[in-house]
């Protein structure tokens, strides 16, 4: 190992009380970051599960709809004229709407009302523990999730409640198809989902389009916008870029993260470079005593960097599991903290840059070391 | 007659500013040969230290030239500095100057370190050098597990290990009783009886003058004597008087 390494270590964990106070303000610090970014990404992948379960190449839809959510209708009638067109395999209609679900006891709350064909492809609820999605064609039945029984006023399967005035009994139940929103999701098949959200039969708010092995999605889309100019048609990706990008940026819930990331690191490299720097100054002896022994800028540099990567590191280690943590408590609930091996890897190159500029205002005060002053010390 | 290790020709030197300037130094001349234990002695404010601080590289002269083992200072950068002291000087001074945090042996090592040379190397000599100054059995021990003088000699050997030309020591007594003085500087003559190596001692303590080859004498910033020491004249008597 080599000396001034020695040093470095030495010099930092010799003042435990500053190394303590140090860690502190490091994994606050290094925490913050991480749950704010990891609910960026657990937001982002929530705001587009729905587009990702369904079994879909391309998205038709009004023309600037925004999100999944955004119950824009279009002409339900045009299923035919889209399935004719070359590539296509099928074109099944989606429907999906805010409702109000009447609970046995009088109370309602609002839900939100997702239908599709269950004949062919589309929207069905998945990771279904308890029931079937097949039950759904029965004629009042409708499948929620488990998490939303207090929410729903239910207890499981059998339970019954009242859409839009017409009764309704839970067939299915899913597990962990929750909605960012809140709002509890509420699977049945289509024709009773424009009943429910109230739109005439003729309408539909999204075509889900299938293609041909082989197809070409570009002319595909083409195909489609040409018999529907007011109608824009994304493929799977493009729609869900659109749908995360309104979420996080067009509502500022993305900004609101990013704020609380730059807090963190504002505030991980304040206390790191106060402590670095008030610990340059305790030794600053021994920085002088190094330079009148001939050691050059670069060697006492090296100690003072050492010093910082030794506190991103052992201030990452204890972040690290903390964050571990709170990805564990927070994987059922209604927004987990997503921690990718990549986020986890740009948070550990962050504190190391992070702990390294801070060092910069003790370096700046060891430039200004003068020798001579160990003769007078 | 040996060329020296250091030397100060006419140097001066002003400190601060303004109404507050003091001439620390006006234009002293002084040579520091190998094979020689050099004190320099005078009251507290005759300009000691500031002699040694610039003849160390560490205090740039007003006017005057210092050089060091032939390389002059004049117009030479803090690093270029750095690096002559790192190459031809060793420093001794009176509050030790250890770090804390490393071991007698680490201590010693940090010398070769700051000068680039292996761990694997700079190990053994860095125990070679506490050995020579009577601290084998203390290689693993901090400073704060050591006397006063046992903290000095570690720091002689901090000072020797790297071989410099030049060692300067700032009243290396001045913190020890007169037993350990006693035992400092006869390490200290004794390093300095190695051809090539001069020891220039300051201090204002004549119970070290037995130990001196020469005796520089410096009042209100001028050398004001110079005289050969009784270690030299005691050398010169055993020379004459030698076999007839």
């Amino acid at each position: 190992m080599p000396l001034n390494f020695t040093l470095a270590s030495r010099n930092l964990f010799h003042d435990r009380l500053r190394f303590v106070a140090t860690m502190i303000g490091i994994v606050f610090s290094v925490v913050l970051v991480m749950v704010q970014m990891g609910l960026y990404l657990g937001f982002g992948d929530m705001v587009t599960k729905m587009i990702d379960h369904a079994d879909a190449d391309l998205w038709v839809m009004r023309d600037g709809t925004k999100c999944f959510e955004d119950p824009s209708l279009i002409d339900a009638r045009k299923q035919g004229a889209y399935q004719a067109i070359a590539g296509v395999a099928s074109a099944e209609p989606l429907v999906i709407g805010f409702s109000d679900w009447h609970m046995a006891n009088g109370a309602i709350t609002p839900v939100f009302i997702v239908g599709s064909n269950l004949d062919g492809p589309g929207l069905k609820p998945w990771d279904v523990t308890a029931g079937s999605a097949q039950t759904l064609r029965d004629e009042d039945a409708v499948a929620v999730d488990k998490t939303y029984y207090e929410r729903l006023g239910i207890s499981g399967l059998g339970a019954k409640a009242e859409i839009r005035g017409q009764p309704v009994k839970v067939t299915a139940l899913t597990d962990g198809v929750r909605s960012f929103t809140t709002t509890p999701y509420v699977f049945v098949d289509m024709s009773r989902a424009r009943t429910y959200v109230g739109i005439p039969k003729t309408y539909a708010n999204y075509f889900l389009i299938k293609l041909k092995p082989g197809a070409d999605a570009a002319k595909v889309a083409s195909a489609i916008r040409e018999q529907s100019p007011k109608y824009e048609v994304l493929t799977t990706a493009q729609f869900r870029e659109r749908s995360r990008s309104f979420w996080l940026f067009g509502t500022g819930a993305g900004a609101a993260l990013f704020a609380g990331a730059l807090l963190g690191v504002i505030v991980g490299t304040v206390i790191v470079a106060q402590t670095l720097y008030s610990s340059t100054k305790d030794h600053i002896d021994e920085f002088a005593t190094l330079r009148a022994m001939g050691s050059s800028n670069r060697y006492i540099y090296t100690v003072i960097i050492y010093q910082a990567l030794l506190n991103a590191v052992a201030g990452f280690c204890f972040a690290a599991l903390i964050g571990m943590a709170v990805v564990f408590f927070t994987r059922s609930g209604a927004l987990p903290v997503v921690i990718t091996p990549w986020l986890m890897a740009a948070i550990f190159l962050l504190t190391v840059v992070m702990c390294v500029v801070s060092a910069f205002a003790a370096i700046l005060r060891v430039v200004r070391i003068d020798p001579v002053v160990v003769f007078s010390r | 007659m040996t060329s020296p290790v250091l030397e100060a020709i006419k140097v001066a030197k002003v400190l601060g500013h303004g109404a507050g300037q003091v001439h620390a130094l006006r234009g002293v001349d002084l040579s520091l040969r190998g094979g020689e234990l050099t004190l320099l002695m005078g009251p507290s404010g005759s300009g000691k230290t500031t002699l040694l601080s610039v003849l160390g590289c560490m205090l740039a002269p007003t006017s005057g030239t210092v050089s060091v083992c032939g390389h002059g200072t004049a117009d030479a950068g803090p690093e270029v500095l750095a690096q002559l002291r790192r190459d031809h000087i060793g420093f001794i001074f009176q509050t030790y100057h250890l770090f804390p945090t490393l071991t007698a042996a680490e201590n010693v090592q940090l010398a070769l370190d700051v000068r680039g040379e292996a761990a694997a190397k700079a190990r053994p000599r860095a125990e070679d050098a506490l050995a020579r100054v009577g601290l084998s059995h203390k290689l693993g021990s901090f400073p704060r597990e050591m006397s006063g003088g046992e903290q000095q000699r570690v720091a002689i050997a901090r000072a020797i290990v790297s071989n410099p030309s030049a060692i300067l020591a700032d009243e290396p007594t001045a913190a020890l009783d007169t037993e350990n003085g006693q035992a400092i500087m006869a390490i200290l003559a004794d390093i300095a009886k190695e051809p090539g190596r001069g020891v220039l001692v300051v201090t204002h303590d004549p119970r070290l003058l037995p130990f001196a080859d020469r005796i520089h004498r410096i009042e209100d910033g001028l050398i004001v004597g110079v005289e050969t020491g009784p270690a030299r004249k005691a050398e010169l008597r055993a020379a004459s008087a030698g076999p007839r």
